[in-house]
């Protein structure tokens, strides 16, 4: 194929990719999009396999048919509740990737560039190959703390931002050797260092990084493939690379931030991991706690059926417990008995941006019933029964109460508002963020206690 | 013990201290009950309904007066006109007299009663407690002057509450200030709201903010720290300044107003003057104020007791007996608060009282114990609705969100570091370079765009697609598969394959999430 049909192809692709994440804007046209996006990275693919730079296809097409066949049974079998685990593992493919790429590039030997065009080319290596490592062994390790492989508690090691410091300077300083360097054979040494250097860093980052942040985490992942794409790109003077580099390099740094705005907190602090280290008292008084209210599934279940309007909240305990489905189906009761029901999703609920609008969705919720935060925040005071599934901080009204509390000024689904609050909950242990929660103690809040899909499924029963 | 319920004598008095059927319950505590042939006339409670449910009627007021142990009434005793001689001359040597007192106004009439050796429980003085709410009969006439404040205006008004798009035109609603959200004003609330009108507030005590907003109206406030809750749920005293700043509001909603509803009492001081006469200057003519502190002095400087008079066109209602306007209503309600009050008092239902002065709501009350002062109690424990001292929770956020907006200097500093930095990178690099660099940078703000309108619900699909769209990584790794060194196609064919499970998996979970959104 002429290189002119070759960089038409990556127009059309490019357009494509755009198009498909615009299709996400509506769930009418999303899977339009998602097909958009199938087409063009098709159509990408067949035009530089045909194209004059690739020969070998004895290579390539067994590699490119073991892979597909892989990613069909991993995209085909994996379960929703496992999402999360599933995109952090992706992330780590991409960051490899791009980790080999660059190392490939750098030992061409088909490749010649001099001068500034030289030192460009080394810087671009150098970078692809800093993210592609840090995507990698992040994601790893983000996969083993969703999957429960690797505690989710933060890592603390002592001087770590020191640690830190010291391997970015380190870094710094390998990749002015690089440059600098004579030959292949001499640039590869600092290479290989900062590759082992940035994969013990990827590692650090996120093992300091405590599991309610993972929505963070995952999002910044995600940004990081994307510029390793972009990066790549650059090396290979691939416009097409750096297109879809940058779109999802954005789109994950824009996630980002939505996650942090929502946690009320700064990206920085997130990266920087722990959590309640920038001052302020971590708990509550305990002594103006007071009691709380229990409640049965049965008087739940006459709580709902009596109501008009109801609105539950999901957090990632609902995910924990797989009570999803038997939400749908309490949910499927309500409504035909002349309820409305509907969901108030906070941006940080679960593990990772949008994790409970899916598995509602896989729950069979409709959803326009699904409202975000800021949809429905203001509908609390008209509510008479917001029920709390698994979910903590995000309902925490110290949130707006107290200025000292660590999550203050993060913005909360106000359930406390609701005539009646019902709060399904393992324990009266605290949150991630290890503040307590004066809701559990209000006037209208009753406590459920159990596990979340046993309650409501005895509430189920119940509401006959 | 016989109870005796008297005519009112007090002019315009329409109020009876019992009704029929609270007759009937007073009988099951095992009292008989005399009423004063006549007595609930006012309040459309004939004699022969009275005589139904058990009750005497007596026609001669001195006998009614000298044979009941309990005297039940309204308003406090007075010179009777008819007879010629004080009511408390009239009531038995150590009887017992509920009704409103005013201990503080009344000295005269405290020491009459006490000369009497009576025993005399003040309605004015039950302590506003949790537990004393249902003979609270303050409250009940509150409310009713509340409502009734709120007819009073709609009959001076010319216009409707209620906006309404007519054949004939466009009526615009009503606005309607309603001044201190005590009992009387949230009933004023109440009213005003559904009759149509757009209902404002204002109140010193922040805590009655949620109230008044839960009655759907909106709640006046202006930048100012001090906490106005006093004890026993009533208003305090204000400083200077904070009265500048409330003065300062009034005259700002005076000229917006239709109609000002005004109740705000300070206990045992006259009422503090909130609607000056330049206010009410400033209200459009036909505007209508209604004072129901009309009686210890008025919250407009203009207002006359008593009476209803337009001054600067605007009509200023005096009523001091709004709740004697609604005579069924209050007695009904009235009559419940003392039935209260009678079975606290009778533990044993036997028909005798018994005065517990251990008992805070009795103890509250009661101001004179055969004979004796014991008034004022001492202070209640409890305070209803004790506001916690909140350090201005809005004040606290403010500057916290001003911090994070950086000011427009910064951002223009930091466009102007950008540029420059852009034109040196563009002074070394190679225009190859140069040229890549600007669909990456386009590309950035194209992607900017484009994910801010991709909805929360869809986040993890986009994950999802970015990570399947992120595997075209994939072009990179085939363009070098055909390099003529081994380890480089090594390493090409295993990005290969890495890449390759990316787009495959990414894709199809894509798809099979997309699946499950459905209406």
């Amino acid at each position: 194929m002429p290189a002119g049909v070759v960089t038409a192809s990556y127009i059309v692709a490019s357009i494509l990719f755009i198009l498909s994440l615009g299709g996400l804007s509506h769930q009418e046209s999303a899977r339009r999009g998602n097909v958009y996006g199938i087409i063009g990275m098709a159509i990408a693919i067949i035009a530089t396999i045909t194209s004059d730079q690739v020969s070998g296809l004895g290579l390539i097409i067994p590699m490119m048919l073991v892979g597909a066949t892989a990613g069909f049974i991993v995209g085909a079998k994996v379960q929703m509740t496992a999402m999360p685990q599933l995109v952090a593992m992706l992330h780590s493919f991409v960051g490899l990737a791009a980790v080999f790429v660059g190392f490939a590039n750098y030992m061409d030997p088909s490749l010649h560039f001099e001068g500034t065009e030289k030192t460009i080319h080394e810087i671009e290596i150098y970078l692809g190959v800093f993210i592609g490592a840090i995507t990698f062994t992040g994601s790893v390790i983000a996969f083993g703390k969703l999957q429960a492989v690797i505690k989710s508690a933060p890592l603390m090691l002592p001087a770590r931002h020191w640690l830190n410091l010291a391997a970015g300077l380190l870094c710094i300083w390998l990749g002015v050797a690089f440059v600098g360097a004579e030959s292949i054979g001499a640039g590869l040494l600092p290479l290989i260092i900062m590759t082992i250097i940035a994969f013990a860093f990827g590692v650090h980052m996120v093992m300091a990084i405590g599991g309610a942040d993972m929505p963070v985490v995952i999002s910044m992942l995600n940004s990081y493939s994307g510029w390793a794409a972009a990066a790549t790109g650059f090396m290979l003077s691939n416009d097409l690379l750096i297109v879809t580099g940058a779109l999802v390099g954005s789109s994950g740094a824009i996630l980002s931030y939505i996650m942090c705005r929502a946690m009320n907190r700064r990206f920085l602090a997130v990266i920087m991991g722990g959590f309640g280290t920038e001052g302020g008292t971590a708990v509550a008084a305990a002594d103006d706690a007071g009691e709380v209210t229990a409640v049965s599934a049965e008087e739940t279940a006459d709580l709902l059926s009596a109501a008009k309007q109801v609105i539950i909240v999901p957090g990632y305990g609902m995910a924990v417990a797989h009570a999803q489905h038997a939400i749908s189906e309490m949910t499927q009761k309500l409504r035909s008995a002349g309820v409305n029901v509907r969901y108030g999703i906070h941006p940080v609920a679960g593990r990772m941006p949008g994790h409970m609008n899916v598995l509602l969705a896989e729950a069979k919720v409709p959803y326009d019933i699904v409202l975000e935060m800021d949809e429905i925040n203001e509908d609390f005071p008209n509510t008479d029964v917001a029920m709390v599934v698994g979910a903590n901080d995000i309902v925490n009204p110290s949130a707006q109460e107290d200025p000292n509390s660590p999550i203050a000024g993060m913005p909360v689904l106000e359930v406390w508002k609701a005539g009646t609050a019902v709060v399904l909950k393992r324990s009266m242990a605290t949150g991630y963020a290890g503040v307590d929660n004066p809701l559990f103690y209000r006037e209208n809040t009753r406590m459920l206690f159990g596990d979340a899909k046993d309650s409501i499924e005895a509430v189920v029963k119940s509401l006959t | 013990m016989r109870i005796g319920v008297p005519k009112e004598i007090h002019d315009a008095e329409h109020r009876v201290a019992t009704t029929p059927d609270v007759v009937k319950q007073l009988m099951n505590l095992g009292f008989s009950v005399a009423v004063e042939s006549g007595a609930g006339a006012a309040a459309k409670f004939s004699d022969e309904a009275y005589r139904e449910a058990g009750a005497e009627v007596v026609s001669d007021t001195r006998e009614l007066w000298a044979q009941s142990d309990i005297i039940l009434k309204v308003r406090a005793p007075e010179d009777h006109p008819e007879l010629g001689v004080p009511e408390t001359e009239l009531l038995r040597e150590g009887g017992t007299l509920i009704s409103f007192i005013w201990p503080a106004q009344n000295p005269g009439l405290m020491d009459s009663l006490v000369a009497r050796r009576a025993t005399v429980l003040a309605m004015d003085s039950i302590p506003r407690i949790s537990r004393a709410q249902k003979m609270d009969a303050l409250s009940s006439m509150a409310n009713i002057a509340g409502y009734r404040a709120v007819v009073e205006a709609a009959h001076h008004f010319g216009r409707f509450f209620t906006g309404q798009i007519t054949a004939a035109g466009k009526v615009p609603p009503a606005k309607v200030l309603i001044i201190g959200a005590g009992v009387a004003g949230l009933s004023a609330i109440g009213a005003a709201g559904s009759m149509g009108a757009i209902v404002r507030a204002f109140d010193t005590r922040p805590e009655v903010k949620e109230q008044v907003e839960s009655m759907d109206a909106e709640f006046l406030e202006f930048e100012f720290e001090e906490e106005g809750g006093g004890e026993g749920g009533y208003a305090k005293e204000m400083s200077k300044a904070f009265i500048d700043a409330e003065m300062a509001l009034f005259r700002e909603q005076a000229e917006d107003v239709d109609i000002i509803i005004t109740t705000a009492l300070i206990p045992g001081k006259p009422a503090p003057k909130l609607i000056l006469a330049d206010m009410v200057e400033s209200m459009r003519d036909g505007s209508v104020i209604v004072d129901l502190a009309a009686e210890q002095g008025g919250n407009c400087e203009l207002t006359e007791p008593g009476q209803v008079v337009v001054k600067h066109g605007v009509t200023i209602i005096g009523h001091t007996d709004l709740p004697s306007r609604l005579p069924t209503q209050s007695s009904q309600l009235y009559a419940t608060n003392l039935r209260h009050l009678l079975t606290d008092l009778t533990p044993e239902k036997d028909g005798n009282i018994q005065v517990n002065m251990e008992d805070e709501a009795i103890r509250g009350a009661t101001v004179i114990k055969e004979g004796e002062v014991t008034w004022p109690p001492p202070p209640p424990k409890i305070s209803m609705q004790a506001p916690k001292p909140t350090p201005a929770p809005q004040a606290a956020a403010q500057p916290v969100v001003e911090a994070k907006k950086p000011s427009a200097w910064f951002t223009l500093a930091f466009m102007g570091a950008g540029i420059i930095a852009m034109l040196a990178l563009g002074s070394v690099a190679p225009a190859a370079f140069m040229s890549h660099f600007i669909v990456f940078v386009l590309a950035i703000f194209v992607g900017y765009q484009v994910i801010w309108s991709v909805t929360p619900a869809l986040h993890t699909p986009l994950m999802s697609v970015t990570n399947a769209i992120s595997g075209i990584i994939l072009i990179g790794a085939l363009l070098q598969i055909s390099a003529p060194s081994g380890i480089v196609v090594f390493l090409a064919a295993v990005s290969v394959l890495i890449a390759t499970v990316n787009v495959a998996g990414g894709f199809l979970v894509t798809q099979r999430m997309l699946k499950m959104f459905r209406k």
